[in-house]
């Protein structure tokens, strides 16, 4: 297999390409344009229904059930994902470095920051790390709303909200699935500048769904 | 170019059963033969769609009919719709894309062979999927357009919608994947000196259908999310009754995403007559540059137009009144279109083959389409003629007279390019008259009988309202259209094992897919040519000359040119199989599910990891 | 035709010119400060009820969350350094996007437009 990934990553410069560019990396930028329209179709049918649920629970204020007088508190944790954002938001960072090191693989490194900075291993795993603390924090904020009442069934809210974000979590984990193949690579042969491009398409990748989740934390967390 | 170049490349152990056998078809990724298979995949859809609608017809030709039950009229309308955008005309248009997008650019295959071979797999068994519940009965029944609340378990509690709505999910998976690799071959494997302003038109127009399937069939994905959660896992995006939703909602998400396939279907038609028009009048397309921007045009209104689909639901006079008027404005393009074409053909030396018969009957056929399309931009009269006979009349004109002669204009005019062999002109002939009759028999009358206020959907009707005579027509009409289709049939399967040799430009076309051998060597080209002209072929004032010369020899083989051909594989295949048992476990089994999952990930993964071709040395 | 890719020519460059990828160092860290700092102010303006009761609370987060996307899609998907068909391909789509989203809200009522 070692062989084969070789084979894969293989520079294609041999191959002429009216721009000079790689297709991989237009064939994403492609991708990402067009899940900007999948993530707006998500985003809209939740704007569109917010503050039209017929029963709560609500995601900014309380609700009291006719029938049993149970008062249902507002449902959103603001703590808890303003800290995932942070993390999420870090491994963007991380992402970077890990691009950046796999780019700069062949520069000699003198200082011991130039060799953590050059690492390339080490800030893939990183990026994984907080892709997967991130997802964590979602299974968290997921099982305790369905404690306090709110499933995807409940009401319209429940129903877009669980989908709206379950569709972003499912591409963080697509993100760490490809991240954790990404370094996988890196521990069997080594990734080079020559793969650079591998590494650029999946933090191209990475960096669009952190963007989404920027979108995602104003228009559902904080605006009420 | 560089790919050319003298050094010699190591060659894989051997290229198994390049040349023939059931495996060389399942492991293909070369484009031309995915286009092929295309082509004969969405014929047979395309005449399983027609037989459907011949059973419409039957059912209509007299009042109080009861050939079907309303039930099974509900599931024939509904698979006619869906059989013939997304199984037929799509895909045929997909077969052109594959076969002709890297011919016409210079290009040795698309961006990503075995992505290419992987939407083929996944559109044929998606196809499948959603084509035999027919045969038990169960197949949806919904419409096209499955206009929920009315889709939702409340309403259509049956296994018909499930099949709908995963089948369809299933198919854009393969659209998608196929305009990345197109949209992608088209910016950045253009042979050197093909700028964009140099380029075919049919290319330009399956450019500009890539943007609109990139951005539309998202939005179609998350509708159909939503329906697939509400009616497995009980949420509530369409539950109207307790929980809220909005009736609308799906309405609005469905013409986003529909608006724009409406372009999907008809741009590339207007691609290929682009491409016939002035080769049989030897004259270069008149207006290039307005064809360009107004195919740019249309695209970018088709995304501001969605709603006049929804005039009846009562949006309010600003709505109404912006979106009749983009739609007003989106005739201004197609019609600088029609006029182009018709340019086009003024002074020129006409030849009228059948693939010009096709492509003039589009001209004329599309523009009545049109004209009615314009008559319900108006949102008052639109509230008249909704939901009517005269809306199933303009859309089978701009869908039938517009996408299927256009479609059938371009495979007249590359059946020798693809098969190396002529079609038979005179049964051509006969083909397209008896189309041309069939065509205005069966939909003018429509015009008249929705105009009497015949509603769409409904299997049978009482004697007496005046729609008798017209349905008699329609009905006549629809019966022509299996007598011309033997003729066509027959023809291509003739003239395909003994029809006239060709040879590389049998009717001195411009272009630079005439300027290989028919049928083209795996490698398309010989030598990259390099392109200094739109007609290199007609105009080249300094003629690539030492390409032509090269590129017109036959029977090389790529070892023997040094051209690197990918590798054989039947992963795609894999995936697209793997991810059609993971849905079917959705309706059947989580067992299934999970063989599904798995079958799709592991294979996936030995496809990313193994390499495309074999490697430079 | 073909825009030399600076970014990558600057990674690619012979030793002789490392300095110029140190630089991108310093920037990825600045932008993750920046980032950090806007959510830190966003998630406080959250807390303040006055704030969040009044007009300005919606625009200001909007402007803020779009800052930081530009800042994101910019310098970490470097679209700021790169061939500007991903400009296109990016900015095109997003437009497009951006558009449904405002025609929905107005169709839901969402969004008003004052007619006299």
């Amino acid at each position: 297999m070692a062989t084969s990934v070789a084979h894969t990553s293989a520079p294609t410069h041999h191959h002429y390409t009216t721009l000079g560019l790689d297709s991989r990396k237009v064939a994403i930028w492609a991708f990402i344009g067009s899940e900007c329209m999948l993530f707006v179709s998500l985003i809209s049918t939740y704007l569109i229904y917010k503050g039209r649920s017929v029963i709560g629970p609500f995601p900014h204020e309380s609700w009291t059930d006719p029938s049993t007088g149970q008062v249902l508190k507002p449902i959103l944790n603001i703590p808890v994902t303003s800290a995932s954002t942070f993390v999420l938001l870090m491994s963007s960072l991380f992402m970077v470095l890990a691009l950046a090191a796999v780019q700069n693989k062949e520069l000699p490194k003198r200082t011991r920051g130039e060799r953590i900075l050059g690492n390339s291993k080490l800030w893939l795993f990183m990026t994984a790390l907080a892709g997967t603390i991130f997802l964590s924090f979602q299974a968290f904020e997921f099982t305790s709303f369905v404690h306090e009442g709110l499933s995807i069934r409940r009401n319209l809210f429940g129903s877009t909200f669980f989908t709206l974000t379950g569709f972003h979590g499912a591409h963080v984990t697509a993100g760490v699935l490809w991240l954790v193949t990404l370094l996988a690579i890196d521990y069997r042969r080594g990734l080079g500048s020559r793969d650079s491009l591998l590494v650029d398409i999946c933090a191209l990748y990475w960096h669009f769904v952190d963007v989404v989740w920027i979108v995602i934390f104003t228009l559902v967390y904080l605006l009420r | 170019m560089a790919t050319t170049a003298i050094r010699t490349p190591a060659y894989g152990a051997e290229y198994p059963g390049e040349h023939g056998g059931l495996y060389s078809w399942l492991a293909t990724v070369d484009h031309k033969r995915i286009g092929i298979l295309y082509l004969y995949t969405a014929l047979g859809f395309f005449i399983f769609g027609g037989l459907e609608a011949v059973v419409i017809r039957a059912q209509l030709g007299a009042p109080n009919q009861h050939l079907v039950s309303a039930e099974f009229y509900n599931q024939l309308f509904t698979m006619h719709g869906t059989t013939m955008i997304f199984l037929a005309i799509m895909p045929l248009s997909s077969a052109f894309f594959n076969f002709l997008i890297p011919l016409q650019i210079g290009a040795r295959d698309v961006a990503f062979p075995r992505l290419n071979a992987f939407s083929y797999w996944v559109y044929l068994f998606g196809g499948l999927f959603i084509t035999l519940p027919i045969f038990f009965a169960v197949a949806p029944n919904g419409g096209w357009f499955g206009y929920a609340p009315l889709t939702t378990k409340a309403y259509s509690p049956g296994l018909n919608i499930d099949f709908w709505v995963i089948g369809l999910q299933i198919l854009g998976v393969s659209s998608l994947a196929a305009a990345f690799n197109f949209l992608t071959t088209i910016i950045n494997l253009r042979a050197p000196g093909m700028t964009l302003m140099r380029m075919p038109m049919f290319t330009w127009m399956a450019f500009v259908v890539q943007v609109l399937l990139v951005l539309a069939f998202p939005v179609i994905t998350i509708a159909l999310v939503f329906l697939l959660f509400d009616r497995f896992f009980g949420t509530n995006f369409y539950n109207t009754v307790s929980a809220g939703a909005d009736p609308l909602l799906w309405q609005h998400l469905f013409w986003i995403f529909g608006h724009p396939e409406v372009y999907i279907l008809v741009l590339p038609a207007f691609g290929l007559v682009s491409e016939v028009i002035p080769v049989y009048s030897r004259k270069p397309l008149f207006g290039y540059p307005v064809m360009v921007y107004s195919g740019i045009l249309i695209a970018v209104l088709g995304f501001g137009v969605w709603a006049h689909h929804m005039f009846a639901v009562g949006m309010g006079p600003i709505a109404d009144t912006f979106f009749g008027l983009t739609t007003m404005l989106i005739a201004i393009p197609t019609g600088v279109k029609i006029f182009n074409w018709i340019a086009t053909m003024a002074q020129g030396a006409v030849r009228y083959t059948t693939a010009m018969l096709f492509g003039v009957s589009l001209v004329g056929l599309f523009t009545i389409g049109g004209i009615s399309g314009i008559m319900h931009s108006s949102p008052p009269a639109d509230l008249q003629q909704t939901d009517t006979y005269f809306i199933v009349a303009h859309f089978h004109y701009v869908l039938f007279g517009g996408s299927i002669m256009g479609i059938f204009a371009g495979i007249y005019h590359y059946f020798p390019k693809i098969t190396g062999r002529m079609l038979d002109e005179k049964l051509g002939k006969w083909h397209f008259w008896l189309m041309f009759i069939a065509m205005n028999l069966t939909f003018f009358p429509m015009h008249f009988s929705g105009m009497l206020g015949m509603p769409r959907r409904i299997y049978t009707y009482d004697a007496g309202q005046g729609w008798d005579l017209y349905n008699a027509m329609s009905t006549i009409g629809a019966m022509i259209f299996p007598i011309a289709m033997l003729f066509f049939i027959y023809n291509f399967f003739k003239s395909r094992r003994s029809g006239e040799i060709a040879g590389s430009n049998p009717w001195g076309a411009g272009t630079l897919e005439w300027s290989i051998p028919s049928p083209p060597p795996e490698y398309n080209f010989a030598k990259i040519p390099t392109v200094t002209t739109r007609y290199p072929l007609w105009e080249g004032k300094e003629p690539d000359h030492e390409s032509a010369r090269i590129n017109a020899q036959e029977g090389k083989t790529p070892h023997e040119l040094g051209i690197i051909i990918p590798y054989s594989t039947m992963k795609p295949l894999l995936v697209a199989a793997g991810l059609i048992i993971m849905f079917c476990g959705l309706i059947w089994s989580h067992v299934l599910l999970a063989v599904g999952a798995g079958t799709l990930i592991l294979s996936l993964y030995s496809w990313l990891l193994s390499p495309l071709e074999p490697e430079h040395s | 035709m073909n825009v030399p890719d600076s970014a990558e020519a600057a990674l690619h460059a012979p030793t002789g010119e490392v300095e110029h990828s140190h630089p991108t160092w310093s920037i990825y860290w600045k932008v993750a400060t920046i980032l950090t700092i806007i959510t830190v102010a966003e998630v406080w303006a959250y807390y303040i009820p006055s704030f969040v009761a009044s007009r300005g609370f919606v625009p200001t987060l909007l402007i803020l969350s779009a800052l930081k996307f530009t800042i994101v899609v910019m310098f970490y998907m470097h679209l700021k350094y790169d061939h500007r068909i991903f400009r296109v391909l990016f900015t095109g789509p997003l437009l497009i996007a951006a558009l449904t989203l405002l025609a929905l809200m107005f169709l839901f009522g969402h969004l008003y437009i004052k007619v006299m």
